[in-house]
């Protein structure tokens, strides 16, 4: 991270580095003209700063109008967006937008503009000069994981659809806009790429900590990614909005049990980290090690295989005993074919890491690629089993509370004559 | 026919120039209505239907008619040469601009705007960039065919190659009439090679790296 960013940083970071600010939806509703239903009816949702809200839902429940909504792509017939305070519906189109961030699927880079270009166009909206430009631009490509000197000038047509995918993130960061929208951002790249770039996502997050809005059809990414869990049935109507680990462990209603599907106590192995795990540590060698020494140390410690890293103890290859009996010293394999899984990732993509791998195990790395261990199928079966029987004793207890809960509130409807709606507020009071 | 083009050399240049001068004014003009009118045509949906049955029919008008109609509107002369080479010129480009600038994914143009691009700004940006090579193809046919066109101009006394072909033509059989015609065509056939020769190196500038094939 360059000093430019941790200046703009400070300048907009509240408490604890959120750097996001909280949107409210009131009532918003869209009618198209012809349409009996609305598309979305009267919704009223609360995101907090600095948290990953992720609308999901069937095709026509209405997420990617609500989200458009926000950036107003798409007027609201009715209702008041609130973004940090402020009435988004009452502002400039075109300057409200140049404050919220935009990514959608497969990146969406305009083709005739160079990689530097496409990021430094919201700037470039925002008349920043063209120093300042150049620095966040060189900045963002280094936070996304591209090195700046050999991607800045390159087309969008010249990178592969991940790194498209990561220049779109780019852009969508480039004026540091505490609001970000991503419309189903890692729809169009292959799985193990996704899982990367769902993991950089949440390291990013990690820093930066923006107020992020985003739409999905994946299950598993929504449980992933999100903070929070907006599901949505036809018509933009909330079944449920909660954590993923209360959605998991106690959904609302029948829908939302449907629509997050059977063996979700095998979805729980999205919401747990490889980093949850106790990593094993085999025998490892460095590039240019005598092989005679690494074998001694691999037989001492009746490792079948050991692991190479380079001497920035980044994993470079995993070799099995009997092929490094034929070699003299170490050798780096000179390409980037070992699979590995950041500390981040889920035990989901864990697993299907160690199944495209033939050591029944998948290497983790830490910060900026560094070894950390091997997570193997034995680590994750044994942290499935307790999480399980963890969550099913949570959801027998939240299923008492929640009886204790419904029985208290039928008491006080009794008594209160009003009979006030407590789950939805009434819909003119936003008015 | 040597002896033909060395009795007046100089004269034969200034009708070449005249006659390129024209038709690069004509385009020039036709490119500009072209451009205007597909971005109506994009704005307003229902219009594309028309644009496009109002190119085909204009094609089919023979050249000969319309200096014909133009000729007691206008009289006879540089002007409606102008005229009718423009009218022809605007069609093969009004044609590909519209395809150009519907051929722009829509993805990219609501990501643009989603990023706090003006309407206008959206089509200079990335609009009219991305439907550039498309359109420009359109120039280079409409440039070729308002070479031809801008021969026949010569029957309303209109600048140019023209005046070799008809003076050729009309005394068929007379002293070097051949030479005449044969000429004026061949002039023609050149310079609109070297035009084109132009208009390739024009795209090779103007078209973005990233989008060039």
């Amino acid at each position: 991270m360059s000093d430019t960013l941790t200046q703009s940083e400070l300048s907009t970071a509240g408490a604890d580095g959120v750097t996001g600010v909280a949107i409210d939806l009131i009532g918003v509703t869209k009618r198209y003209p012809g349409q009996r239903r609305a598309a979305v009816e009267p919704l009223d949702l609360h995101i907090p700063p600095g948290e990953i809200v992720i609308l999901i839902g069937p095709s026509g429940c209405g997420k990617t109008t609500t989200l458009k909504m926000i950036n107003r792509l798409i007027e609201p017939s009715a209702g008041t967006i609130m973004i940090g305070g402020q009435d988004a519906t009452r502002r400039n189109e075109n300057q409200l937008r140049r404050e919220i961030g935009y990514v959608i699927q497969g990146g969406s880079l305009f083709p005739h503009l160079t990689v530097g270009q496409n990021i430094a166009l919201v700037p470039g909206l925002l008349s920043w000069d063209k120093k300042r430009t150049a620095e966040r631009v060189d900045e963002l490509l280094e936070l996304v994981g591209l090195d700046p000197a050999r991607y800045r000038r390159r087309f969008p047509r010249e990178l592969s659809g991940g790194q498209q995918q990561r220049v779109g993130v780019a852009r969508g960061l480039a004026a540091d806009p505490p609001v970000i929208l991503m419309d189903e951002p890692f729809g169009a790249v292959d799985p193990i790429t996704r899982q990367r770039l769902q993991d950089e996502l949440l390291s990013i997050q990690e820093e930066l900590h923006k107020t992020i809005v985003c739409v999905t059809h994946d299950i598993d990414e929504a449980i992933k990614l999100g903070d929070r869990i907006l599901l949505l049935s036809e018509g933009g109507h909330v079944e449920q909005y909660d954590t993923p680990e209360n959605i998991l462990a106690a959904p609302a209603n029948d829908f939302v049990a449907d629509f997050v599907g059977a063996g979700s106590s095998l979805k729980q192995l999205s919401l747990s980290r490889v980093s949850d795990v106790e990593l094993r540590k085999p025998t490892t060698a460095t590039v240019g090690e005598p092989a005679a020494e690494v074998l001694d140390r691999a037989q001492a410690a009746r490792d079948e295989a050991v692991i190479v890293l380079d001497d920035r103890r980044r994993p470079r290859d995993w070799i099995f005993l009997r092929e490094l009996r034929h070699q003299q010293t170490v050798v780096d394999p000179g390409d980037d074919h070992i699979l590995t899984v950041d500390r981040r990732a889920t035990l989901n993509d864990a697993l299907d890491t160690m199944l495209t791998d033939n050591h029944a195990g998948a290497i983790v790395t830490g910060r900026r690629d560094e070894y950390l261990g091997v997570i193997d199928f034995t680590a994750v079966t044994d942290h499935m089993m307790a999480t399980t029987s963890q969550a099913q004793a949570d959801r027998d207890q939240q299923q008492q509370d929640q009886q204790q809960q419904d029985q208290q509130q039928q008491d006080q409807l009794g008594q209160d004559q009003l009979g006030q709606d407590h789950e939805a507020p009434d819909p003119e009071a936003a008015d | 026919m040597w002896e033909f083009i060395r009795k007046q050399p100089g004269q034969l240049l200034y009708n070449s120039y005249q006659h390129a001068s024209l038709v690069i004014q004509a385009v020039v003009i036709a490119t500009v209505i072209a451009i205007a009118l597909a971005v109506l045509v994009l704005r307003i949906p229902r219009l594309a239907g028309v644009a496009n049955a109002i190119s085909a029919i204009g094609m089919t008008i023979p050249s000969f008619a319309l200096l014909g109609v133009l000729i007691p509107l206008i009289g006879i002369g540089w002007q409606p040469a102008l005229i009718a080479v423009c009218f022809y010129a605007v069609l093969p480009i009004l044609r590909n601009a519209i395809v150009g600038l519907q051929g722009v994914e829509s993805s990219l143009v609501e990501s643009a705007r989603g990023m706090g691009m003006s309407q206008a700004r959206v089509l200079a940006r990335i609009q009219l960039p991305l439907a550039w090579p498309v359109i420009l193809a359109g120039i280079r046919i409409s440039m070729q065919m308002s070479f031809g066109i801008a021969a026949i101009s010569a029957y309303v006394l209109g600048p140019g190659l023209g005046t070799y072909i008809f003076s050729g033509l009309s005394n068929i059989g007379g002293a070097g009439a051949v030479a005449s015609a044969v000429t004026g065509t061949l002039g023609v056939v050149i310079i609109a090679l070297i035009v084109d020769g132009l208009l390739v190196l024009l795209s090779r500038a103007t078209t973005s790296r990233g989008i060039r094939v």
